[in-house]
């Protein structure tokens, strides 16, 4: 369960600062899959990297738990260890370290924290290779640098192949239908579905009804101007497909 | 407060986090402090050298008084007080010549132990440390306290001493080949090391051999106030290969020292020598900058045959100043050079290090690799130079420089210089320079990383061209000391 309470954040500007949650409150029970669409601007991103615990971004009021845990009060590695994870909008390349590594690296940062064994390298491979085989993704790709030469596609499936090696107890999904294709959009779907179940939490954060399609939500909220200012069952999504969002930028006005 | 901020307060609280800082308690013979003809007759005496050796050192001491300090690299220091030095100093009993491993002061088995460094030779052959065997000669303060293995190297005809013993059961070899890559008069420094060279590793493999183990060399420097002056020289006869690796590092004292050596290689017909150093001197104070080691070594390889070939790899973390260019001198036909070099600054430490090559014979290629990585306040220089003289047809360079700064109060700075006598020759150069991103830490750190474990990784992708170069043997270490160097380092 991830309970977010009245959240507002900062961010430091060029223009000064700049407030961009103006209060937050969402709660999502083990199990459920929230979605939150919104304009560009509204403050989506923003809100993925507040949970995230990015240092950009000054928390000045509310809170926010998992299962009970102040997530403000831990840094962003710990969050992860905590069981929160952020697929990226814009995964990030790094170049000279490859995917395996990679992933033995992340993995066993979070098992370490948690005070677990850590993995060998053979049993991280074993995985590896499972998880790639579940997702239909090709091993070859282990042997890549993180994203570097990466399509569209491949970035967001490793986003999914990661969450799938790390199995958080709640998963932010920042647009990732942004830049995909139908095909593999679907592929990104069926790996969000697969790893569906009751004990694990997903915000998905979208700006198209489009995603909605394949990872059904059991809840819809609409975010504008730094707000919830509705919050409702599937057919939300489709209302707004149909109409927009400009009824909403006016009653956040 | 940010998360770096952070980060660097916790790592000054681990103030001292150079691992290899401790002091070994043991008593040492020193020559008196200063330096004069009569210290470099002491020395020689020490070492029971013939007299055309301490001819060598006297007539480089007196070039030396002459020689201007070379000024044209980017570091800064005060000038250096030659007399305020010890050029002498071996622990006791450990002066008259290397002994077998077993009459060796346990405590100074245990202090290359500490550092990590494999010197049970029994237990290593017996399989009880899960290692491949690797030969090493330990030289502590000014003298070589042991050689491992020296006997297995002996059935294969390689010879691994200390050149204190060369100089002793080789002279033929020593008086051929010492200066002959490395002039006394070649620069200050290599001069000084000329006059007081105290000890050193001596490699010479025999025609047509492949020689059967790593063989490293560790220098460790130990007393107060003391200078380090090695002296390694590796010859490759004909056909034959060596892989060569040494290690450095000294306690965390607040005076700085001076560390001059010199390294020599010559590489005969079709052979082939690959050099590999993690460098790891203490680096000096992380906030003021006070202490540390002044490294200032002259490096040079002479491809002298035909299909020859000298490989430099080195990783840089330590010293406060570094003043280094592993060089390598193209001498026959279709001979190669290379150099692989990872440099690391971070706090106040200056690095101005990199290579030369010098294309003398036909189709001769070489190939530079340099990875800076710069961080706190320090100051990270790339001087290289690429030579190609008129009967070197059909030569070829090629060059890549990167620069990786960590934080805005550091410097990154490259200096190639071209100079091209021959038509045919084909040279490229790609330089580029960039920054650890803050999107890279929080990516990693979302993973579950801490920032200095983020910071390691990237780097190591970064460097990971030039740490793949590495012996197997080192390379995990190597990666370690990545992450290490580089602790406290956002800013």
């Amino acid at each position: 369960m991830i309970t977010i309470k009245d959240l507002h954040a900062h961010v430091d500007t060029d223009d000064g600062d700049v407030e961009i949650l103006k209060g937050i409150s969402l709660e999502i029970p083990e199990g459920e899959v929230h979605a939150i669409m919104g304009p560009n601007g509204s403050g989506k991103s923003t809100l993925s990297y507040v949970l995230a615990g990015r240092e950009d971004y000054e928390v000045t009021d509310g809170s926010i738990e998992l299962n009970g845990e102040d997530l403000l009060e831990l840094e962003p590695e710990e969050r992860a260890a905590a069981g929160l994870f952020l697929a990226f909008q814009y995964p990030v390349e790094i170049p000279g370290v490859n995917m395996s590594t990679f992933l033995k690296t992340s993995l066993n940062s979070i098992r370490k924290q948690r005070g677990e064994e850590e993995l060998d390298a053979l049993a991280l491979l074993k995985l590896m290779k499972t998880k790639c085989a579940e997702l239909g993704i090709s091993d070859e790709m282990m042997k890549r640098a993180v994203n570097v030469g990466f399509s569209g596609g491949e970035k967001k499936r490793n986003e999914v192949l990661q969450m799938a090696m790390l199995e958080p107890k709640f998963a932010v999904l920042d647009e990732t239908d942004s830049g995909l294709d139908i095909d593999a959009l679907k592929i990104v779907a069926d790996g969000v579905n697969s790893m569906r179940s009751k004990d694990r939490s997903f915000l998905v954060i979208t700006h198209y009804q489009r995603l909605l399609d394949y990872i059904k939500p059991d809840v819809v909220h609409v975010m504008a101007k730094g707000k919830i200012v509705k919050t409702g069952g599937p057919e939300l999504a489709l209302e707004l497909e149909e109409k927009g969002y400009s009824e909403f930028l006016e009653d956040a006005a | 407060m940010s998360v770096s901020e952070e980060t660097i307060r916790t790592v000054s609280d681990m103030a001292g986090k150079y691992e290899a800082g401790f002091v070994t308690d043991i008593e040492s013979d020193k020559a008196p402090k200063g330096l004069s003809e009569d210290i470099v007759r002491f020395i020689s005496a020490k070492k029971k050298e013939p007299e055309w050796m301490l001819e060598w050192r006297l007539k480089a001491y007196r070039r030396w008084l002459e020689m201007p300090e070379p000024k044209w690299s980017k570091v800064d220091f005060p000038e250096i007080d030659y007399q305020d030095a010890y050029y002498y100093s071996a622990p006791k009993g450990a002066g008259d010549g290397p002994k077998t491993l077993a009459d060796v002061d346990p405590k100074l088995l245990e202090t290359y132990e500490k550092l990590g460094i494999p010197v049970r030779e029994q237990e290593i052959l017996a399989g009880v440390q899960e290692r491949a065997p690797v030969a090493v000669d330990m030289v502590f303060d000014s003298v070589s306290v042991a050689t491992t293995f020296k006997e297995k190297l002996k059935e294969a005809g390689v010879i691994f001493c200390s050149i204190s013993e060369a100089i002793q059961d080789h002279p033929e070899l020593v008086k051929k080949y010492i200066g002959s890559v490395v002039p006394p008069a070649d620069n200050k420094h290599a001069c000084l090391n000329s006059a007081v060279f105290t000890d050193g590793s001596f490699v010479y493999i025999p025609e047509g051999v492949r020689c059967p183990m790593e063989l490293s060399t560790y220098f460790r420097i130990n007393e107060l106030n003391t200078g380090q002056f090695e002296r390694t020289l590796i010859i490759a006869d004909k056909g034959s290969y060596v892989s060569y690796l040494e290690g450095c590092t000294a306690p965390m004292r607040d005076e700085n020292q001076l560390h001059a050596a010199v390294v020599e290689l010559v590489a005969l017909d079709d052979a082939e020598i690959k050099y590999s150093t993690v460098q790891n001197w203490y680096p000096g104070d992380f906030e003021t900058g006070q202490g540390g080691i002044y490294n200032f070594v002259t490096k040079r390889g002479l491809c002298e045959g035909r299909n020859s070939k000298i490989s430099w790899t080195q990783v840089e973390t330590g010293s406060a100043i570094t003043w280094k260019y592993p060089s390598c001198i193209l001498k026959g036909d279709n001979s190669q050079g290379e150099f692989y070099s990872v440099a690391i600054t971070n706090g106040k430490q200056q690095a101005d290090t990199g290579t030369k090559m010098i294309h003398m014979g036909k189709n001769t290629k070489s190939r530079i690799i340099s990875k800076g990585i710069s961080a706190g306040h320090s100051d990270n220089t790339y001087r290289g130079m690429v030579k190609i003289l008129p009967k070197a047809e059909g030569a070829r360079n090629f060059t890549v420089c990167d620069s990786l700064l960590i934080g805005d109060q550091c410097g990154a700075h490259t200096v190639p210089y071209i100079e091209s006598r021959n038509k045919s020759a084909n040279l490229e150069h790609e330089a580029t320079t960039s920054k650890i991103g803050e999107d890279q830490l929080f990516y990693c750190m979302q993973r579950g990383l801490s920032e200095e474990e983020a910071i390691a990784l990237i780097v190591n992708g970064f460097a990971r061209e030039v740490m793949q170069k590495l012996p197997m043997e080192f390379a995990v270490e190597a990666q370690k000391l990545v992450g290490i160097s580089l602790e406290g380092s956002v800013g």
